[in-house]
């Protein structure tokens, strides 16, 4: 029963919602985008656009030191969460049939492995950094912890799925996907997609103005 | 008639745009930002972390503008903005942000927060919660032409002024000419010799110019304090006298927010594109050098350094002219460790130089100047900022430290061939 509703009408449910909600909060961003800049540009706002969004992947040198457990658990987590994503065996295969139609290169397990743990590492060290240090602690909001918890149970109920031995279990970790996903477009989860319009504009107004970004 | 509160809100709406709704979406609350923060690094206190002091925009985004926040506003599990929210913001936008957007160039996913607190500033501006200080040199501004009270009379006590000491003659009101030169009040009445040196660099490269009598203010009380309209009023002042004498160019003089207003916000503010072109003084100093018409002679043999001012710099990409200029006459000019693009703030900017209730806090962060300065172990600060140079002279003898502060023009003109 509970393996019907995760597999049929929920997974339709999480599905458009994740979509619609994703696509809607991006479209609002060109409903919002009215104002003309009528000063003259010095440079090109488009390249700094690019620039901003290639720029942004790493530190920049005089903040570096200070910033290095955002930075580094930050690059564990994300590199690690990806991965297992969309190298897993089991999700190239859940890929293959319901999105691709074709399959591709998937990670051996002991590489799974080797992302899941560093996956594991690197959010639990952001999310303690977040409690722990006073600057995050202060500006973190409810949105922030429940997507840390949603992100770490998804990848738990992942693991314990693993090798698929048990339907039950891999039923618990598809809920929990479409829960993610449900929650997905109202929260800072969407930074996921936001940070690139983010970046690009930053990077126009200041690529603009001559500004190397 | 509404409440304070609700044109603070009203205004906060009223200033959501895709790059808030971006900026918001795309914020993990990472706290990066607090490290670039001159009022966070030299204080430790979480509460100047920059995207905390947008809160109160964030909050009206989120009840107003995302379906979860409608949602919990509406059931009673958000609370809504309060008049005590944004008290207790008023410090933190007004006293402890410079709006230097050191911030901005840091953020992982771009946020550029500069913008956000200038947005926050709107709101706050709109229920009256701004400081004093500023409110007062925005009320002079409006009345008299110039956020220190200066009037015309003034501006023109200081052209005798130079014509008895200097024998100089500075233009007033020529129509026609190639450039009008803008002023800030620092420059009329306590560096005049600003006024000295663009006159004989004028003179000796052939320059056509003038001043306005009519209105000679570069600053923008307006944008400091975040009232688009008293920003816009202001410059509207300044397109009326351009397009009366007939002017082509107009001189951001050595002023950082008047560059990026005039240069960059100003057409913005208005919603069109200004009848004339705006140059920094930097920038046509440095373009006159280029042309072979500023020809320079002798050098400075001091140790000396170049604090890059924020609205110039970072924020309005004036940033190889300076440093041309200064490599043609001093010999000895050695960079800060963090430089151009990545300056450390005087701690005066966004108006905090105009609110005397901040200036205990701008003296504290000027700790990290002072940090800079003694690792390179000048006697020489240049800049190309009057209000810098006030803010850094200040800093300077509050610290005690033996290091004299001249503007880049000044010393161009002293080395004149």
């Amino acid at each position: 029963m509970f393996e019907q509703f995760v597999n049929g009408i929920f997974w339709d449910i999480a599905l458009i919602v994740f979509f619609v909600g994703v696509i809607g909060r991006l479209a609002t961003l060109f409903l919002r985008s009215k104002r003309i800049d009528y000063s003259e540009p010095r440079n090109s706002g488009i390249s700094g656009a690019i620039m901003a969004n290639i720029h942004g992947f790493y530190p920049r040198k005089e903040i570096s030191s200070r910033v290095r457990i955002q930075v580094i658990a930050g690059y564990m987590f994300h590199l690690g969460f990806f991965i297992l994503l969309f190298f897993a065996a089991p999700h190239v295969k859940f890929i293959a049939e319901h999105i691709t139609g074709f399959s591709y290169m998937t990670i051996p397990y002991w590489a799974f492995i080797v992302s899941a743990q560093i996956a594991f590492a690197g959010l639990i060290l952001l999310w303690v950094h977040r409690v722990l240090n006073p600057v995050t602690r202060l500006i973190s909001k409810r949105s922030d912890h429940v997507s840390s918890i949603l992100v770490f149970v998804v990848m738990l109920t992942g693991c314990m799925a693993l090798a698929e031995a048990s339907s039950e279990l891999r039923a618990l970790h598809r809920f929990s996907v479409e829960l993610l996903m449900i929650y997905f477009p109202f929260s800072a989860l969407m930074h996921a997609f936001m940070f690139v319009p983010s970046r690009a504009f930053t990077g126009a107004f200041l690529g603009r103005r001559g500004v190397k970004v | 008639m509404s409440t304070p509160l609700e044109r603070g809100v009203d205004m906060l709406k009223s200033q959501v745009d895709a790059r808030v709704e971006s900026y918001f979406s795309s914020c993990t609350h990472c706290g990066v930002c607090a490290e670039a923060c001159l009022f966070y690094t030299e204080t430790h206190d979480p509460r100047y972390t920059p995207i905390y002091k947008t809160e109160p925009l964030r909050k009206v985004w989120q009840q107003e503008y995302t379906l979860w926040g409608k949602l919990s506003s509406s059931l009673g599990l958000s609370k809504p903005l309060t008049e005590k929210d944004l008290s207790d913001w008023e410090t933190l936008v007004y006293d402890g942000c410079s709006m230097c957007s050191r911030c901005t160039m840091v953020c992982p996913v771009g946020v550029d927060i500069a913008y956000l607190i200038r947005k926050v500033k709107e709101g706050m501006a709109a229920a009256g919660f701004v400081p004093e200080g500023l409110q007062n040199a925005s009320k002079r501004a409006l009345e008299f032409g110039s956020p220190m009270g200066l009037t015309s009379k003034g501006l023109l006590a200081a052209v005798e002024q130079q014509k008895k000491d200097h024998g100089i003659d500075i233009p007033v009101d020529v129509e026609g000419a190639e450039y009008l030169c803008m002023l800030s009040s620092n420059e009329v009445v306590l560096y005049t010799e600003f006024l000295t040196a663009i006159s004989k660099i004028f003179s000796a490269a052939g320059v056509t110019w003038t001043v306005s009598s009519k209105y000679f203010e570069a600053t923008n009380t307006g944008v400091q304090m975040g009232n688009s309209g008293i920003a816009a009023q202001l410059l509207e002042r300044l397109v009326e006298v351009a397009t009366e004498l007939k002017i082509k160019t107009v001189i951001s003089p050595e002023c950082g927010h008047a560059y990026t207003t005039f240069r960059w916000d100003g057409a913005n503010i208005l919603g069109r594109e200004l009848p004339f072109n705006v140059v920094h003084i930097m920038e046509l100093l440095d373009q006159l050098r280029k042309d072979g018409k500023l020809k320079t002679t002798g050098s400075f043999d001091e140790r000396l350094t170049y604090h890059d001012p924020c609205n110039i710099s970072r924020r309005g990409g004036v940033l190889d002219q300076p440093r041309d200029l200064l490599n043609q006459v001093a010999p000895n000019f050695v960079e800060m460790h963090e430089n151009m693009e990545m300056n450390w703030c005087c701690g005066g900017g966004g108006g905090v130089s105009s609110n005397e209730r901040a200036d205990p806090l701008r003296l504290k962060v000027f700790d990290v100047k002072k940090r800079q300065l003694d690792e390179l172990n000048v006697t020489t600060l240049v800049t190309s900022c009057s209000n810098c140079r006030l803010m850094l002279e200040e800093g300077l003898e509050e610290n005690e430290m033996d290091v004299e502060v001249i503007g880049i023009t000044e010393l161009i003109a002293d080395h004149l061939a």
